[in-house]
């Protein structure tokens, strides 16, 4: 009973930001994800590197409950998602809890999925207002701080059509900020960008994580998850195949599936 | 020599990596957006050729223009026409009252088309299968018969059910009037067309919905919106695009639709008024060209309304009608020639 006592903040800051327990995702017969367990703590970035199928996004996505876990549990801060636990049983949450629970991750999406019919600035407002109820004014000082922090001040009355990918994803980044999650979840971001927009995005993720955000991102940019990352896992086939410290893991990989892979994208 | 200069201030970049102030290679300085090409070379003389000439576009337009001509000119004279009687009736009180009562008849009518056809499909469309089945029924029962039928039944309500009562059922109503009384014709012509209309509507606003991309839903869903939020915010706005040229369509279509309210028996629509006017006269043609120049003149206007909707609804999306914000801001937006600054 004595950790009843203990101040809420306390015994959460011990408590991982992330924790996968023998995670499992199927569809259908096909098993994507085989028992990943992983435990990303407080104002880590973690790299999520892997071939196209391995099942990294899939488990991203499981993160905020995109995708219902087959099996095992996955919990962020401390709360089970998606389910609630009680006297031993799982009870599914109310779709309105599972929104509360997504408002703390941010996700950026490898096709950046901007609201097309609203221009930069509405895009990063929209969701505090609608979601948190914040006053119009409020909502749009926080966007035009967000979408300075970016670099695209003077892009804010742009739909997203006349801007580029690069300035898309950062807009994108600067709308999932504006929930001020306590995680970022990033699914490929540069991915679908021409390689000269690759670094203007990365470079706004560099600036995150030196903000001391926790970060999840999946990523065929090695130099990033070299420089920035505090851990990287491989995965392949839905497992974790390897993880460790990047710059251990990049030079020296202990698996033969890891070496394969890292020789050709490097 | 190119622009390259620090003619795009950094937009105070505060991460602390910073480097994101300059726009890259969107500063309108890149090397492709110059006048002259970095290495030197003059630039090319534009392109002046002599156009390629359509000379049986223009004798096709002459010979349709001929028998156009002829066409009215035989019509003029021809006395079944009885022009006179077109021009004494045009703007007889008759008429332009029966013309303002097709015009709210087909108003009112789509109105509630479009609200419940809105509602409809997005009930169609929800995880609740409950719901789900309700819209599914109507919308089989209503599109599955004859407008012209619902018409009939609608106008034999009041023998269905003499009284309405409004409250909770087995206990004193709240509310308790003759249908006859409560419901004229008018009232149940428009209920009648609107329920019909809004079977058509909501399979037209679920193709709308069904037609924007499910990254849309998925990242409002990750930024914590409800499914009711998502569609209302996100979805339903972006389908306009897709739902409102079928929607011109069907109001245009209800406009006409609007003659079948005889079958209630409503008879003060456009239509019924200039049949009946002719049944005294005994001369139905030059009632129908009135009849006609009206329902010409009002989807006419309709179909200017529709071309300003779809303007208003191509917002970031359509880059054939850029908006006007962006097409003063820059240049840069599209690197053509010219685009130095």
């Amino acid at each position: 009973m004595t950790s009843m006592k203990t101040p809420d903040d306390v015994s959460r800051s011990e408590v991982p930001m992330v924790l996968a327990d023998r995670v499992s995702k199927s569809f259908g017969t096909n098993q994507v994800l085989k028992s990943i367990s992983l435990t990303v703590k407080r104002g880590e970035v973690m790299c999520l590197v892997g071939p196209s199928g391995s099942g990294k996004s899939t488990f991203l996505r499981c993160i905020n409950h995109l995708e219902v876990v087959s099996a095992g549990r996955l919990s962020v801060d401390g709360d089970l998602i998606g389910y609630r636990e009680a006297n031993g049983k799982l009870y599914e949450l109310h779709p309105k809890e599972a929104a509360r629970q997504r408002r703390e991750i941010g996700m950026v999406f490898q096709l950046f999925n901007l609201f097309p019919h609203m221009t930069a600035l509405e895009n990063v407002m929209e969701a505090p207002r609608l979601v948190k109820g914040l006053p119009k004014a409020q909502a749009e000082q926080r966007a035009r701080d967000l979408l300075a922090r970016v670099g695209l001040a003077d892009r804010s009355d742009y739909y997203p059509a006349h801007l580029s990918g690069g300035q898309q994803q950062r807009v994108a980044i600067a709308r999932a900020l504006a929930m001020e999650p306590k995680l970022m979840l990033f699914d490929e971001p540069t991915s679908a960008l021409d390689p000269e927009l690759v670094g203007e995005v990365l470079d706004v993720m560099k600036g995150l994580a030196k903000s001391g955000m926790t970060m999840i991102v999946v990523t065929h940019e090695m130099g990033f998850a070299r420089e920035v990352a505090d851990s990287f896992v491989f995965m392949d086939g839905g497992v974790v195949v390897e993880s460790g410290k990047p710059s251990e893991v990049l030079a020296n990989p202990q698996h033969k599936r890891t070496q394969a892979f890292l020789s050709k994208v490097l | 020599m190119t622009a390259a200069g620090p003619n795009d201030p950094a937009t105070g970049a505060t991460l602390p990596s910073g480097g994101n102030g300059d726009n890259g290679p969107f500063n309108g300085a890149g090397p492709s957006n110059g006048s002259a090409r970095p290495d030197g070379a003059l630039e090319s003389a534009p392109i002046q050729a002599i156009r390629l000439r359509h000379p049986w576009r223009t004798v096709l337009a002459v010979v349709l223009i001929l028998f156009l001509a002829l066409f009215i000119l035989d019509a003029a004279r021809r006395p079944a026409y009885d022009w006179p009687s077109v021009a004494k009736y045009i703007f007889d009180r008759r008429i332009s009252q029966a013309a303002v009562n097709t015009l709210q008849l087909m108003v009112y009518s789509m109105v509630i088309a479009i609200v419940l056809g809105v509602i409809l499909a997005v009930m169609r469309l929800t995880p609740n299968p409950v719901v789900k089945s309700v819209a599914w029924f109507y919308i089989w029962v209503f599109r599955g018969t004859p407008v012209y039928v619902q018409l009939v039944f609608w106008g034999l309500l009041s023998v269905i059910y003499q009284n309405i009562d409004i409250g909770i059922p087995f206990m004193k109503p709240w509310f308790s009037f003759e249908t006859n009384a409560a419901l004229n014709t008018f009232t149940l012509a428009f209920i009648g067309l609107g329920l019909n209309e809004a079977s058509y509507m909501s399979e037209i606003v679920r193709a709308g919905l069904l037609s924007v991309n499910r990254g849309q839903e998925e990242a409002a869903t990750a930024l914590g919106m409800s499914w009711f939020q998502t569609m209302r915010r996100i979805i339903l706005p972006q389908s306009m695009r897709v739902i409102i040229p079928p929607t011109g369509n069907e109001v245009i279509s209800m406009l006409k639709t609007t003659s079948l309210v005889t079958a209630v028996p409503y008879s003060f629509d456009l239509y019924t008024r200039s049949r009946d006017i002719s049944a005294e006269t005994f001369n139905p043609i030059p009632m129908l060209i009135v009849a006609s120049i009206w329902y010409l003149f009002f989807t006419s206007i309709l179909m200017v309304g529709q071309y300003f909707l779809e303007k208003r609804f191509a917002r970031g999306v359509g880059d054939r009608q850029p908006d006007r914000v962006v097409a003063e801001a820059d240049p840069t937006v599209s690197p053509g020639p010219g685009g130095m600054r």
